[in-house]
C-alpha cells in the first residue's frame, strides 16, 4: 500500500487542481482573517495606512512561505512535544534573517517595517499554518498554502487599508483624493466643509470594518455561515 | 526509524541541536552584516542633518547615494563640536558620533555627562547652525534636527523623526506640513530668555511662540514641544555666550 503511493506521489503535477485550490481557498473562501479569524491583531494595527498594508502583507508572505517549508522539511524529526516552540524558533529566526538583511541591503524598508518586525512574529497565521498544514504535508504543498495564506491576508489589510485611509485620511498611498484638509488651506472637498473621519484611523474601526467584511461575504456564501 | 522521537534523549537532543543551528547562523549574520548596517546608519544620520537645513524640495536631489558628498559640500564637519548641558565647549569629543538617543534611553548617565552635539553649515552663503534633538512621543523615542539661522535665533529648517508613532496622526510629526509650522519661530528672544514653545490648537497664527499640534496626535505633539523646550537650552546659552564674545 505505502509502496504503491510513494510511487504515485511524485507523478501528481505540480499545479494540479489540489495544489490549486491550496492558492486559491484562502483568497476567498477559506481566508485566515475573515474565516479563519486569525491574524486580526494585526489587522487592527497596521491598516491605516494601504503603503503600511502591503509593506506588512509582504513581509508575512514572505515568512510565512519560508516557513512552512522549513517546518514541513522538518516534520519528520521534529519531536511532538516541544513541536510549537520549534515554530517558535523558526519563525522568531526567519523573522530576525529578514529584519538584519534588509537593515544592511535595504534600509529605507527596513525603517519602514521596524514597526512591524514584532508583530509577524506574533502573527497567529504564521503559527496556525504551521501546526496545520506545515506539520503534516510535504514541502511543496506547504509552499503553496504559504502563498495562498499569506496573500489572503495582505488582501484583506489592503482591503481594509483602502477603506480607513480614504475615509480617515482621505488619501490612498499617500496622495490626497480629495484635496488639501490643511488647516487654512482647504482645498477641493474640504474647502466644502468636508471633514475626515477621525474615527477611521483609531483601531476599533479597523474591527468594525472587518466585521462588515465577513458580513458581506457570509450573507454572499451561505455556506460559510455557522449553524448554531 | 529506529529512533524514539517522544524519547526524552531525542527530544533534548533536537532541541539542543536546533538551537546551535539557529544561534550560529544569527550570530554570523548579524557580525557579517554590521560594517553595512552602521555605515547605512551613518548615511542616515547624515541625510537627518541635511534634511532640517534644506527645503523638502532640495530634498528630492538627496539620496543614500549622493548624501555623503552633499554633506561634505554644507556641513563644515571640523567647526562641529559638544556642548555640555550648561553651554560651555566639551573639549575632545568627537560631534558626529555623539548618539544622543542612547545617551537618552541610557538612564545610568546623569544629565552633567550627557552630551550636546551641534554641527555648522553653510547653505547660500549664509552660517547655520544644525541642533540634533531627542524626546519622547507615544509609543517611543522621536527625534529631530533644528536648523537655526546666522542670527542664532530664528528657525530655518526642522526635521523630525519617529520610531513608531501611529500613521496618520503621531507620525505626521516627519510631514513637511507639520515642520513648516515651526520655520521662521525664534528659539530665543532678544535678551537671549530660551522661547518656551507651546504645541496648540488651531491658533498659533503669528505668535512667535505657538506652533499648531497635529490633531489626533496630541500626545506625540507635546512630545515635540517638550523635546524641543528641554534640548534647545544648552545651545541658547552657548549662543548666548557667543553672541557676548
Amino acid at each position: 500500500m505505502s509502496e504503491e503511493k510513494k510511487s504515485k506521489a511524485p507523478s501528481e503535477p505540480l499545479f494540479s487542481k489540489k495544489n490549486r485550490k491550496l492558492v486559491t481557498d484562502p483568497l476567498t473562501d477559506n481566508n485566515p482573517v475573515t474565516i479563519q479569524v486569525l491574524g486580526i491583531c494585526s489587522a487592527l494595527a497596521i491598516t491605516v495606512q494601504v503603503e503600511q498594508g502591503i509593506v506588512m502583507g509582504i513581509a508575512v508572505l514572505f515568512v510565512l512561505v519560508l516557513g512552512n517549508l522549513i517546518i514541513s522539511l522538518l516534520r519528520n524529526m521534529i519531536p511532538s512535544r516541544i513541536r510549537i516552540i520549534v515554530q517558535l524558533v523558526v519563525v522568531a529566526a526567519l523573522v530576525i534573517i529578514v529584519n538584519e538583511v534588509l537593515k544592511a541591503f535595504l534600509p529605507d524598508i527596513s525603517e519602514k517595517l521596524s514597526v512591524f518586525v514584532g508583530l509577524i512574529i506574533t502573527n497567529c497565521i504564521i503559527m496556525g499554518r504551521f501546526e496545520a498544514f506545515a506539520m503534516a504535508n510535504k514541502p511543496w504543498p506547504s509552499i503553496m498554502d504559504g502563498i495562498g495564506n499569506g496573500l489572503g491576508y495582505a488582501g484583506l489589510l489592503i482591503l481594509v487599508a483602502v477603506f480607513r485611509e480614504f475615509f480617515g485620511s482621505g488619501s490612498l498611498m499617500g496622495i490626497p483624493l480629495l484635496g488639501s484638509s490643511l488647516p487654512g488651506e482647504e482645498s477641493g472637498l474640504y474647502a466644502m466643509g468636508y471633514m475626515n473621519n477621525n474615527m477611521m484611523i483609531l483601531p476599533p474601526m479597523a474591527l468594525v470594518i472587518v466585521g462588515i467584511i465577513i458580513w458581506v461575504q457570509r450573507s454572499r456564501n451561505k455556506e460559510l455561515v455557522e449553524s448554531h | 526509524m529506529a529512533i524514539n522521537k517522544d524519547s526524552n534523549v531525542y527530544t533534548i537532543g533536537f532541541a539542543f541541536v536546533l538551537v546551535c543551528v539557529v544561534g550560529t547562523i544569527l550570530a554570523i549574520l548579524s557580525i557579517g552584516l554590521k560594517p553595512m548596517q552602521e555605515r547605512n546608519a551613518e548615511v542616515k544620520k547624515k541625510i537627518d542633518i541635511l534634511s532640517a537645513m534644506m527645503t523638502s524640495d532640495e530634498m528630492t536631489n538627496i539620496d543614500r547615494k549622493n548624501a555623503e558628498e552633499e554633506f561634505d559640500k554644507f556641513v563644515n564637519i571640523d567647526a562641529a563640536l559638544v556642548l555640555d548641558m550648561n553651554g560651555s565647549i566639551k573639549a575632545g569629543s568627537d560631534a558626529f558620533n555623539v548618539d544622543i538617543r542612547k545617551e537618552r534611553r541610557d538612564k545610568a548617565i546623569s544629565e552633567t555627562d550627557k552630551n550636546y552635539p551641534l554641527f555648522e553649515a553653510k547653505k547660500d552663503g549664509e552660517k547655520v547652525y544644525i541642533i540634533p534633538v531627542v524626546g519622547s512621543g507615544l509609543w517611543g523615542p522621536i527625534w529631530g534636527n533644528i536648523c537655526v539661522g546666522e542670527d542664532m535665533r530664528t528657525i530655518r529648517g526642522a526635521s523630525f523623526g519617529h520610531k513608531g508613532e501611529t500613521p496618520g496622526l503621531g507620525a505626521e510629526i516627519s510631514q513637511s506640513f507639520f515642520v513648516n509650522r515651526w520655520l521662521g519661530e525664534e528659539i530665543s528672544d532678544k535678551d537671549g530668555m530660551p522661547t518656551k514653545f507651546e504645541v496648540v490648537k488651531n491658533s498659533s497664527g503669528a505668535d512667535p511662540k505657538m506652533v499648531d499640534g497635529i490633531t489626533g496626535g496630541t500626545i506625540t505633539s507635546v512630545g515635540v514641544q517638550e523635546m524641543v523646550n528641554r534640548c534647545l537650552k544648552p545651545y541658547i546659552a552657548y549662543f548666548n555666550n557667543l553672541k557676548k564674545d
